[in-house]
C-alpha cells in the first residue's frame, strides 16, 4: 500500500486549504463540547471539594436570640452531625472615602479554634484576637473593592453604636461564594461585605452573651431536610426563630447553583448542536470531495485494486482530516475550557481549582466527528465503487437537465445563458443544492444561537431595571417598621418620592410542589416598583389575591384563578389559601406580590414595611447618604444604578464572553462550510468553466457563473437559517430558564443581520480565493486531460 | 501462436445513458491468440472501446460470452473481474491516466505493489526508456513520456494481455512512434498479447491482424502477412 499512502499524503498536501477548512469545522464542534462540558465539570468538582473541605452547612436558620444551651438539643436532632451556632447580624458600614452607606454581614468566630462549619479560607492575615475587639476579618471581594489591606480600618454601626474596626485578615467562605447584599442580585464588594469578628466582641455589642442568632447544621447523607427543618423550627420558635431552610434557599448556594446550572444547560444545548452541525457539514463536504475522485477511483479499479483497498484509502484520507480537526479542536477546546474555568473561578473566588480531566469527552467528540467523516466518505464511495471502472473513468454522463419552464416559454431573451446555466445547475441537482443550502443555513443558525444571548440580556435589563423597578435606591431596615416610616424617609434630603413595601418569607404550595419565596406587599398604585405582565405592560395589583411570577406559576402548575396554599413564615405562622390573581413577567427570582393592606389583614397587624423605595434628586445624593448613615434603624441601602452596573459587569460579562467564544467557533464553522462549498463546486465544474473560457468568455464572465450560484445559494440559505437559529435559540432559552434567572426569547434584528453578515463575509472571502483559481485555469490542460 | 487467449461469441452491450439507449456492441464474434498484436480500427462510437473495456474486465457485457483462456469473463462478478484485471491485464489509455500526485516511479509501483510476480518499477521504466526521468511527476513529463510511464505501469506486472485505447491519440508523430515502439518491444520481449485501438490507420501495419469496426460489429478483418518495422512508421 506504499504508493497509495504516498498518494494520500500528497493529496492532503495538494488539498491542504480545503482539508484545513474541514478540519476547522470538526475542530469547532469538538472544541465547543470540551469547552462547555469541561469548564462546567471542573467548576462543579471545585465547588464540591470547596464545600467538603470548608464544611459548608446543609440547613440554616436565624433566630432573634437563642441560648447556647439549645445547641446540644439541636445536635440531638436525628441525622445532625455538626452544629455551628453563632451571632450573625446586618450592620451599616461607614467606609472612609466612600459616601454611600455600605452593608456588612457581621459574623462571630469562636474564640478558640475554627468554627465547626462554614470555615474560613484565609487569603492573608490571621483570625481576630479575642482580646482585641477591633480585630476583623473581611471577605476578599469587599477588601479588593475598597483596596483594603491588612491594617486598613473602617467603621460599623453595631447595634446603634459606631465602632472602629481594623482588618487583620482577608478570607473566603463557602457560605459567601456569591456574597450578595440585601436587595441586590449581584455581589457588589463596594456596598456589601462580610465581616468576621471574635464572638466576645460581637456578643457584647449585641448583648448576646451565651446566645446565638444564627445556626447551621451539617446532616448525615440521606437525612430528610424537611424533617430536620421542622424539628429545628420547633426548637427555635420560642426564641424568635425564622423558618429554617436548606441549601436550595441559601442565597450564595442558590446563585452558584444557578450559574453552574446555566453553564451545564449551555453545555448540554450548544455543544450537541455544534457537534451535530459540524458532523453534518463534514459529512457533506467530504462526500463531495470524494465524489471528485471518481476518475482516480475508476483508474485504481482498472489497475486491479480491490474495492476494499480503495475504500480504505479514502477512509484514511477523510480519517486524517478528521483527526487533524479533532486534534485542533481538542487543543483549542482544552485551552478555552481552562480559560473559561479560570474566568468563572475568579468571579466566584474559589480558593483553589479542581481541573477535571475528561477522557470521555475527547472520545465522544472524536468518535462522533470521525464517524461523520467516514460516513460522508462512504456515502460517496458507495456510488463510485459500484460503477464499472470503465464508467467510473469517464467523466460523469451529462445529467439530464430539464427546463424549469415549459418548452414553449423560453428563458432566452429574459435572462442570459450564464444565468440559465446557473438556474439549471441548481435545479438539476436538487439534493446537492438543498444540502449546500442547508449547510449554509446551519452556519447562520449556530451564529444566531451564539449571538442572541446578548440581546436577551439587554431585554432583561430593560424590563427589570427600567420597566419594573424604577426606584433610584432602596432603604431597608433591621426590623419591620410601621409603613409611616416612608414619610420619615421622604423627608430626608434629596428624596423625591418614597414608597414602602413589606416582604415576608412564605412557603407556597400546590399539591406536592412547594417553593420557598418572598411575598412583597406594596401600595396598590406603587409607581416606583411596578408589576409587568406578559405583554410588558404595567398592571395594577388586584385588591385581593396574589400575583406571582409567571415562572412560579409554571413550576406550581397553576393558572390565574387557581388556589395555592401559603405557609406564612413570619410572625404568626399560619397556612392560608390564596387565589392566584395575576401573573408577573419577571426574569430574576420567583416571588409573590400583593396589596399591603391585604397582607396586613392577613398577618393581623397594622401595615408595616421593611424597606422603602425612593427616587432621588441626583444632585443631593451625598446629603441623602449622610442622613441615612445617621439612622440606626437602617440596615442597608441598595442603589439601582450600581446594581445595574454590577449586573452588566458580571453576569453580562460572563454571558458575553461565552457568547463571543461560541460566536468565534460558529464563525470558523461557517467559514469552513462556505469555503468548501465554493471550492468543491469549482472542481466539479472546472471542465465546463474552462470550456466557456475556450469559447471566448472572459474570466469575469466565467467567475460570475460560478459565484452567482454561490451567492444565490448563500442568500437562499439565510431565511431558513434565521428560522433554524430562532428555533435553536428557543431550545437554548428553554433549557436555560431557571428559578433565579430566565430570559424572554428576543432575537434582535441586528442578530439576524450580524449572523448573515458573517456567513456572507465568509462567502465573499471564499469567492476571492476561487477567483484566483479561475484566473489560473490552464485551459488546454483542463480540456485535454481527464485527471 | 496457437493458444487462444480471448474468445467472444455474440457479445452485445447496451448502454442506458440518460433517457436514450445506445447499442455499443451488436453481436461480436472474435478469437485472439497468445502473443498476437491486434489493431482495432473504426470510427468513433463503432464499439472498439466498449469491446476493449469488456475484454479488460472494466465493464460487463449485456449478453453473449467472452472467455479469457478458461475463464469465462461474462460469468464473473465484480470481485472476479477485479482479480482478473489484477493478475492478467495491463491497460494503456489515451489520456495516460497517471495519478498526478505520484512520480513516474510511484505510479508504476502502484501496480507492482499489488501484483503477484512484477518486475521492479525501474525495470519497467527502463523497458520504455524512461529510467532517467523516473522521479518526475506527471506534470513534469511530456505527453509521450507520460504515455510511456503508463505503458511501464501496464506491463510492470507482466500481464498476459495489454489493452491500449488510443495510446498515441494525444501525441505527435515522433512521440507516437516511440510509444508504439515501446509496445512492440514489450510484445517481442514478453510475448504479451496486445490489443490496440487507434484512429491512426498507419499503426495497423505493425499488427498481426487488423479488425475494422462499424456500428457495433466487426465489419472486416485483415491479417498482415508482412508486418512493418516500427522505425518505418511515419504519419
Amino acid at each position: 500500500m506504499r504508493a497509495l499512502d504516498i498518494k494520500l499524503f500528497r493529496d492532503l498536501i495538494r488539498l491542504w486549504a480545503q482539508a484545513l477548512a474541514i478540519a476547522l469545522v470538526v475542530g469547532g464542534g469538538v472544541a465547543t463540547l470540551l469547552l462547555a462540558v469541561g469548564s462546567y465539570r471542573s467548576l462543579d468538582e471545585t465547588r464540591i471539594a470547596y464545600y467538603e473541605r470548608y464544611g459548608f452547612g446543609d440547613v440554616f436558620a436565624t433566630v432573634r436570640r437563642a441560648p447556647k444551651g439549645l445547641v446540644s438539643r439541636i445536635a440531638e436532632i436525628p441525622g445532625v452531625v455538626a452544629v455551628d451556632a453563632r451571632i450573625a447580624k446586618f450592620a451599616l458600614l461607614d467606609i472612609p472615602g466612600f459616601s454611600e452607606p455600605a452593608t456588612g454581614m457581621v459574623i462571630s468566630l469562636p474564640e478558640i479554634g475554627e468554627p465547626p462549619l462554614n470555615r474560613l479560607y484565609m487569603r492573608v492575615g490571621r483570625t481576630p484576637d479575642p482580646s482585641r475587639e477591633e480585630d476583623v476579618v473581611v471577605n476578599e471581594n469587599f477588601a479588593e473593592a475598597h483596596r483594603f489591606t491588612l491594617g486598613s480600618s473602617f467603621a460599623a454601626i453595631l447595634n446603634g453604636r459606631k465602632r472602629d474596626l481594623t482588618i487583620v485578615g482577608i478570607a473566603l467562605s463557602p457560605e459567601y461564594i456569591y456574597a450578595v447584599g440585601p436587595g441586590d442580585i449581584i455581589p457588589d464588594g463596594h456596598r456589601f461585605g462580610i465581616v468576621w469578628m471574635s464572638e466576645r466582641a460581637l456578643a457584647s455589642a449585641y448583648d448576646l452573651k451565651n446566645a446565638f442568632s444564627s445556626v447551621s447544621l451539617k446532616l448525615l447523607p440521606g437525612t430528610s431536610e424537611r424533617e430536620t427543618t421542622t424539628r429545628l423550627d420547633a426548637l427555635l420558635d420560642r426564641y424568635g426563630g425564622r423558618a429554617a431552610y436548606g441549601r436550595k434557599d441559601q442565597i450564595s448556594h442558590a446563585w452558584l447553583d444557578h450559574e453552574l446550572d446555566m453553564l451545564n444547560n449551555m453545555s448540554r444545548t450548544l455543544p450537541p448542536i455544534f457537534l451535530l452541525v459540524s458532523a453534518f457539514l463534514v459529512n457533506l463536504t467530504l462526500s463531495r470531495l470524494v465524489s471528485l475522485e471518481r476518475e482516480q477511483i475508476g483508474l485504481l479499479k482498472a489497475l486491479g485494486y480491490r474495492n476494499a483497498s480503495i475504500v480504505l484509502h479514502y477512509l484514511k484520507f477523510v480519517g486524517i482530516i478528521a483527526l487533524i480537526g479533532i486534534a485542533i479542536g481538542s487543543a483549542v477546546g482544552t485551552w478555552l475550557g481552562a480559560y473559561m474555568t479560570n474566568l468563572l473561578a475568579g468571579f466566584f473566588r474559589f480558593p483553589f481549582l479542581v481541573f477535571v480531566k475528561n477522557p470521555d469527552l475527547y472520545v465522544i467528540a472524536g468518535a462522533l466527528s470521525l464517524f461523520a467523516a467516514m460516513v460522508g466518505a462512504l456515502r460517496a464511495l458507495r456510488e463510485v465503487v459500484a460503477l464499472a471502472p470503465a464508467v467510473a473513468m469517464q467523466p460523469t454522463a451529462p445529467p439530464s437537465f430539464r427546463s424549469v419552464l415549459p418548452a414553449s416559454v423560453s428563458m432566452a431573451g429574459f435572462v442570459s445563458q450564464p444565468t440559465t446555466m446557473m438556474v439549471r445547475n441548481i435545479t438539476s441537482h436538487p439534493i446537492r443544492s438543498l444540502f449546500t443550502t442547508l449547510g449554509m443555513a446551519l452556519a447562520t443558525a449556530i451564529l444566531i444561537v451564539s449571538l442572541f444571548l446578548g440581546g436577551t440580556m439587554e431585554q432583561l435589563i430593560d424590563v427589570t431595571y427600567f420597566l419594573a423597578d424604577r426606584q433610584d435606591a432602596t432603604v431597608s431596615f433591621f426590623e419591620k417598621r410601621p409603613r409611616e416610616v416612608a414619610f420619615q424617609i421622604a423627608r430626608l434630603p434629596g428624596v423625591l418620592t418614597a414608597e414602602p413595601y413589606r416582604e415576608v418569607p412564605v412557603r407556597i404550595r400546590n399539591g406536592h410542589i412547594e417553593r420557598r419565596i418572598i411575598i412583597r406587599a406594596r401600595p396598590r398604585d406603587a409607581e416606583l416598583n411596578r408589576i409587568i405582565d406578559a405583554d410588558l405592560r404595567p398592571v395594577v395589583l388586584p385588591e385581593s389575591g396574589l400575583a406571582i411570577s409567571a415562572m412560579l406559576a409554571r413550576i406550581l402548575k397553576v393558572q390565574i384563578g387557581d388556589t395555592v396554599e401559603v405557609d406564612l413564615l413570619d410572625g404568626e405562622r399560619r397556612t392560608v389559601l390564596f387565589p392566584v390573581a395575576a401573573l408577573v413577567e419577571d426574569y430574576l427570582g420567583i416571588r409573590g406580590m400583593m396589596d399591603q393592606e391585604a397582607l396586613a389583614k392577613l398577618l393581623r397587624e397594622a401595615p408595616m414595611a421593611n424597606s422603602v423605595n425612593v427616587s432621588l434628586d441626583g444632585s443631593r445624593q451625598d446629603e441623602f447618604y449622610a442622613a441615612l448613615k445617621a439612622m440606626p434603624v437602617v440596615s442597608s441601602l441598595s442603589l439601582h444604578a450600581s446594581s445595574l452596573a454590577n449586573f452588566r459587569n458580571v453576569t453580562a460579562l460572563i454571558i458575553t464572553t461565552m457568547a463571543s467564544i461560541y460566536t468565534g467557533l460558529a464563525a470558523v464553522i461557517a467559514f469552513g462550510v462556505v469555503y468548501n462549498s465554493a471550492r468543491v463546486s469549482l472542481s466539479e465544474r472546472a471542465r465546463e468553466l474552462a470550456s466557456l473560457r475556450v469559447l471566448g468568455f472572459t474570466r469575469a464572465e466565467v467567475l460570475r457563473i460560478l459565484l452567482l450560484e454561490l451567492a444565490l445559494l448563500t442568500l437562499i440559505a439565510q431565511p431558513p437559517g434565521w428560522a433554524m437559529g430562532y428555533g435553536l435559540a428557543w431550545i437554548m432559552r428553554t433549557n436555560l430558564a431557571g428559578e433565579l434567572m430566565r430570559v424572554r426569547l428576543v432575537v434582535e434584528p441586528a442578530t439576524y443581520v450580524f449572523a448573515s453578515a458573517i456567513v456572507i463575509a465568509a462567502a465573499v472571502f471564499s469567492a476571492l480565493i476561487v477567483r484566483k483559481r479561475v484566473n489560473q485555469f490552464d485551459l488546454v490542460a483542463v480540456l485535454k486531460t481527464r485527471d | 501462436m496457437t493458444e487462444k487467449v480471448f474468445a467472444a461469441y455474440d457479445l452485445t452491450k447496451t448502454y442506458v445513458s440518460g433517457e436514450t439507449q445506445v447499442h455499443a456492441l451488436r453481436g461480436v464474434n472474435l478469437e485472439i491468440s497468445a502473443g498476437e498484436v491486434i489493431v482495432l480500427l473504426g470510427p468513433s462510437g463503432s464499439g472498439k472501446s466498449t469491446l476493449l473495456n469488456i475484454m479488460g474486465g472494466l465493464d460487463h457485457a449485456t449478453s453473449g460470452e467472452l472467455s479469457f483462456k478458461d475463464l469465462r469473463l461474462t460469468d464473473l462478478d465484480d470481485r472476479g473481474l477485479t482479480s482478473y484485471r489484477r493478475r492478467h491485464v495491463g491497460f494503456v489509455f489515451q489520456f495516460y491516466n497517471l495519478i498526478p500526485s505520484l512520480t513516474a516511479y510511484e505510479n508504476v509501483a502502484l501496480v507492482t505493489e499489488i501484483a503477484d510476480d512484477p518486475m521492479r518499477p525501474e525495470e519497467a521504466l527502463a523497458l520504455v526508456g524512461l529510467e532517467p526521468r523516473m522521479h518526475h511527476f506527471p506534470a513534469q513529463l511530456s505527453g509521450g513520456e507520460q504515455q510511456r510511464v503508463a505503458i511501464a505501469r501496464a506491463i510492470a506486472k507482466r500481464p498476459e494481455v495489454l489493452l491500449c485505447d488510443e495510446p498515441t491519440g494525444a501525441l505527435d508523430s515522433r512521440t507516437g512512434v516511440r510509444v508504439i515502439d515501446a509496445l512492440m518491444k514489450v510484445n517481442a520481449e514478453l510475448g504479451t498479447t496486445t490489443v490496440i485501438i487507434t484512429h491512426n490507420a498507419i499503426i495497423q501495419e505493425v499488427a498481426h491482424r487488423v479488425l475494422f469496426f462499424s456500428d457495433g460489429q466487426i465489419s472486416k478483418a485483415i491479417t498482415n502477412e508482412a508486418r512493418r518495422a516500427v522505425a518505418e512508421l511515419q504519419w
